[in-house]
């Protein structure tokens, strides 16, 4: 067991500090710190011209095999990438989805042909991708989804009927992962297939759904015989389930370093206002900045524990609580904020709704513990898969 | 970095966890806890001599096995998990810490083989009064001839009325706080040191109360500079808080595993109450506890790896967070231990509150652990200094 980082590690971090210090600059200094969680809404053009710029100098997809583009970096170059690039202010990546969940997932079950058509995009920063998974009836219970879709006569394309809901950025999206029921009259995870959808097409309908931070990140999208070529399906149909599940799996991976060190320049901020309008002298709130402050730290060493350990893609326990644990967090510490902030925490930046950063942070952290598995969720698949306890009855057999 | 156990690491976790399920039966804790000295004296014999547990920390030179403080805390959460009642925690993490950190080589060489061996325990008597900042430290050094006249009243002494051989914190006279502080390794049959046990709510943590009457020792039982040794009290403290913390951790982690097997066993309307999305989640939560008690403890254990062995081959960079992440570790832990206990009753129904059961047996560890070296309040008071940078609260309101 050993904390600290090599020497070469170390000379990476200077590299990657340097890079970000000479080029997160002129027209792309106003995106520091902009475009996370609760700020995806901001410059999202601007935010795709930088992403083009660090694919250029290869700092798109680092973790991603040398073979598709990616930099081949070891998880510990990971670590080191991701934290440099939040304590520069690195803007909110717009391809998050794309080089977090669906190029993994088409390099871990996708045909060689998918890979040279899918992955060169998502590292040049030039497709973008969004998440179709929810549904009206299909949240928690992903398993029910009702999308349907078939081949038409010809065989040479999907044709998709169906809805989707809480897309987030679909409206900025080239394509979509969507979760479609292929083998009609089968329920449950049975029969589902995962298609690779493009978003311009006249069968897709994108409306945006208003948040109650009165922004625009997650769109309702209707299906009317939308289509996709047939060989743009990962896996087997029927094979969907099985390949959404592994995918949520690399949501854990070594970006949630990155959104730490997000959550601490949050944090900084909080101390910062403390400081400056006396609320550091209050022993109630030092209790909780400190607690918040623990919180953090242990979340960091939480990953660092998930990360060292096996490799082989089984759950370990704290993986498992990991997600849980980040959105409790988070949500607690947007109420500290607020508290530290007093009676001036309601005014807004200006009318009619423009809220300051903090009062989105605040709003939006309300979301952090619904989307990607709600906390009761979480604590279904902890009780049940990391302490056997028997699993909950379902009313659909 | 490699934040995950190494094979050999694995191999002291699982030797000490089948030793300690072997020795350290709910049984034989409440042997145990009827004895006066707390501990079985043959039980700690084979701990000494067969798993040579009390040499692990020590360099080889001075007789011990030279490994360090990650395969400590392996062994001290297994104990703490066990409740195993020893002198393990008082001698290795309060004596020898305070050997290795404030003695010099020939004193080293004085005590430590003998420890090792297993033929000394030791402690560490600091406080005065109801709380364990340094200015509790109230026992008083005065110099006189060759040597010092030490005196005054010394409580909640982890084992004091057993170890033999006590250091001791004592301070000048008119000195306040971190300042004027001398540490002494003073031998328990000293005369004019009188040693009473003091039964406690905790019957699987023995303390005492000594009293020092007039106790006159040689300049050689000076640990350290005259007056000098409050930032080396306050490193040993930290060192300490961190073995606790692991003791916790296993505390916790044991509330879990056992209030989960019941709830799979124990049925109502027709189900296992495990069954129950209550319980579950309630579980769930007392998992991602033990989780980040764990986390937060292996982390404190590197630094202070780097930190007790810093001049030799440690990273400085990383041992000057010592302070901040002995307190983490704390303060988690005892929030965490607390919290998985009470559940722990809760959970189990009527059998949790009975004698009978062991739920109450590590509520009560949960409650003098969190109590001892300061409770969670404090040390979060101690990091918000941290992170404000500012000299912050007087301690003693919190403690
Ligand atoms: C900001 C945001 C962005 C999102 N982005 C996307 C996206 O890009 N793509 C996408 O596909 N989806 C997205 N989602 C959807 C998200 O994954 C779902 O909202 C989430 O899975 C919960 O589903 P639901 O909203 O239908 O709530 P429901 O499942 O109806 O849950 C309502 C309540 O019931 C509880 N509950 C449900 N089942 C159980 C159970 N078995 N045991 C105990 N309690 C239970 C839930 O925990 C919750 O408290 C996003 C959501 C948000 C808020």
């Amino acid at each position: 067991m050993k904390i600290s980082f090599s020497p070469e590690d170390e000379q990476f971090r200077k590299e990657v500090a340097g890079w970000l210090k000479t080029n997160l600059t002129g027209e792309f200094e106003a995106l520091r710190f902009r475009g996370g969680p609760g700020d995806e809404h901001s410059f999202p053009q601007e935010r795709k011209l930088w992403e083009q710029h660090m694919a250029k100098a290869g700092w798109t997809c680092v973790g991603w095999p040398e073979q598709y583009g990616g930099r081949g970096l070891s998880i510990n170059q990971q670590v080191i990438f991701n934290e440099e690039y939040a304590r520069a202010g690195g803007p909110g990546h717009m391809s998050h989805i794309g080089e977090g969940l669906a190029g993994p997932t088409i390099i871990a079950f996708g045909t060689e042909a998918q890979k040279q058509k899918f992955l060169p995009g998502i590292v040049a920063g030039t497709e973008y991708w969004c998440q179709g998974y929810s549904e009206p009836g299909a949240g928690s219970d992903l398993a029910n989804v009702k999308t349907k879709a078939a081949l038409n006569d010809a065989g040479d394309q999907w044709v998709i009927n169906g809805q989707k809901v809480w897309t987030s950025l679909a409206h900025e999206s080239d394509w979509c992962f969507v979760i479609a029921r292929t083998q009609p009259g089968s329920v449950g995870h049975k029969g589902l297939s995962f298609l690779l959808v493009p978003m311009d097409q006249s069968g897709i309908e994108v409306r945006p759904i208003e948040q109650l931070t009165a922004t625009t990140e997650f769109n309702e999208v209707f299906f009317d015989n939308a289509v996709t070529d047939a060989d743009n399906i990962v896996g087997q149909p029927g094979e969907g389930w099985k390949i959404a599940m592994a995918l949520l799996g690399f949501e854990r991976g070594v970006s949630t370093l990155g959104q730490q060190m997000q959550f601490r320049n949050e944090l900084e901020g909080i101390v910062r206002i403390a400081k400056e309008n006396g609320a550091a002298q209050n022993p109630a709130i030092r209790q909780r900045i400190a607690d918040a402050w623990m919180g953090l730290k242990i979340m960091r060493y939480n990953s660092l524990r998930m990360l060292s350990g096996s490799e082989d893609g089984s759950l370990q326990r704290e993986a498992m609580i990991y997600k849980l644990y980040w959105a409790s967090w988070h949500a607690d510490l947007g109420k500290l904020a607020m508290d530290v902030l007093g009676p001036d925490s309601e005014l807004l930046e200006s009318g009619p709704y423009e809220l300051t950063r903090l009062q989105s942070m605040y709003l939006f952290t309300r979301s952090d513990t619904i989307y990607g598995g709600t906390n009761e969720i979480q604590r279904n698949i902890i009780a049940e898969r990391a302490l056997g306890m028997p699993k909950e009855p379902k009313g659909r057999q | 970095m490699e934040f995950a156990f190494t094979e050999e690491q694995e191999m002291i976790r699982d030797s000490a966890e089948s030793f300690l399920q072997d020795h350290s039966s709910s049984a034989a804790v409440r042997a145990a806890m009827e004895t006066e000295s707390g501990y079985d004296p043959q039980l700690w014999t084979r701990i000494s001599t067969e798993m040579v547990w009390p040499a692990l920390t020590i360099p080889e030179t001075f007789g011990g096995l030279g490994l360090g403080y990650v395969e400590l805390t392996i062994l001290l959460e297994e104990m703490g998990r066990n409740l195993l009642c020893s002198p393990f925690y008082s001698t290795v993490c309060l004596g020898v810490n305070s050997l290795l950190v404030a003695g010099s080589d020939a004193q080293k060489q004085q005590w430590l083989p003998s420890i090792a061996e297993g033929n000394l325990t030791a402690t560490l008597a600091y406080t005065s009064a109801n709380h364990w900042g340094l200015d509790s430290v109230q026992c008083l050094a005065t110099a006189e001839g060759d040597g010092f006249v030490l005196s005054g009243r010394l409580k909640y002494v982890p084992d004091g009325h057993t170890a033999g051989l006590l250091i001791i914190a004592c301070r000048d006279e008119g000195s306040l706080n971190d300042q004027g502080i001398s540490l002494f390794a003073v031998p328990a049959d000293t005369e004019g040191v009188k040693r009473r046990w003091t039964p406690a709510m905790d019957q699987t943590r023995r303390q005492a109360e000594i009293t020092l009457d007039n106790v006159y020792v040689d300049r050689s039982a000076l640990l350290g500079t005259e007056g000098q040794s409050g930032e080396k009290l306050k490193t040993i403290l930290q060192l300490a808080a961190i073995g606790v913390a692991a003791e916790q951790c296993g505390g916790a982690r044991q509330s879990l595993d056992m209030t989960v097997d019941y709830t799979k066993e124990r049925v109502q309307f027709g189900r296992t109450i495990a069954s129950f999305q209550a319980i579950k989640h309630r579980a769930a939560d007392m998992m991602v506890q033990v989780e980040c008690a764990r986390s937060a403890v292996y982390y404190a254990a590197c630094v202070a790896q780097e930190a007790l062995f810093c001049n030799e081959s440690g990273n400085n960079v990383i041992a000057c967070e010592l302070p901040e992440a002995a307190s983490l570790a704390k303060a988690y832990c005892s929030d965490a231990f607390f919290h998985c206990a009470a559940e722990s009753i809760q959970l189990h129904g009527g059998v949790g509150f009975t004698w009978e059961y062991d739920p109450h047996l590590y509520f009560k560890r949960a409650k003098s652990t969190e109590t001892f070296l300061g409770d969670s309040a404090y040390h979060r008071e101690a990091i918000a200094q941290v992170i404000f940078a500012d000299s912050g609260m007087e301690q003693e309101t919190l403690s």
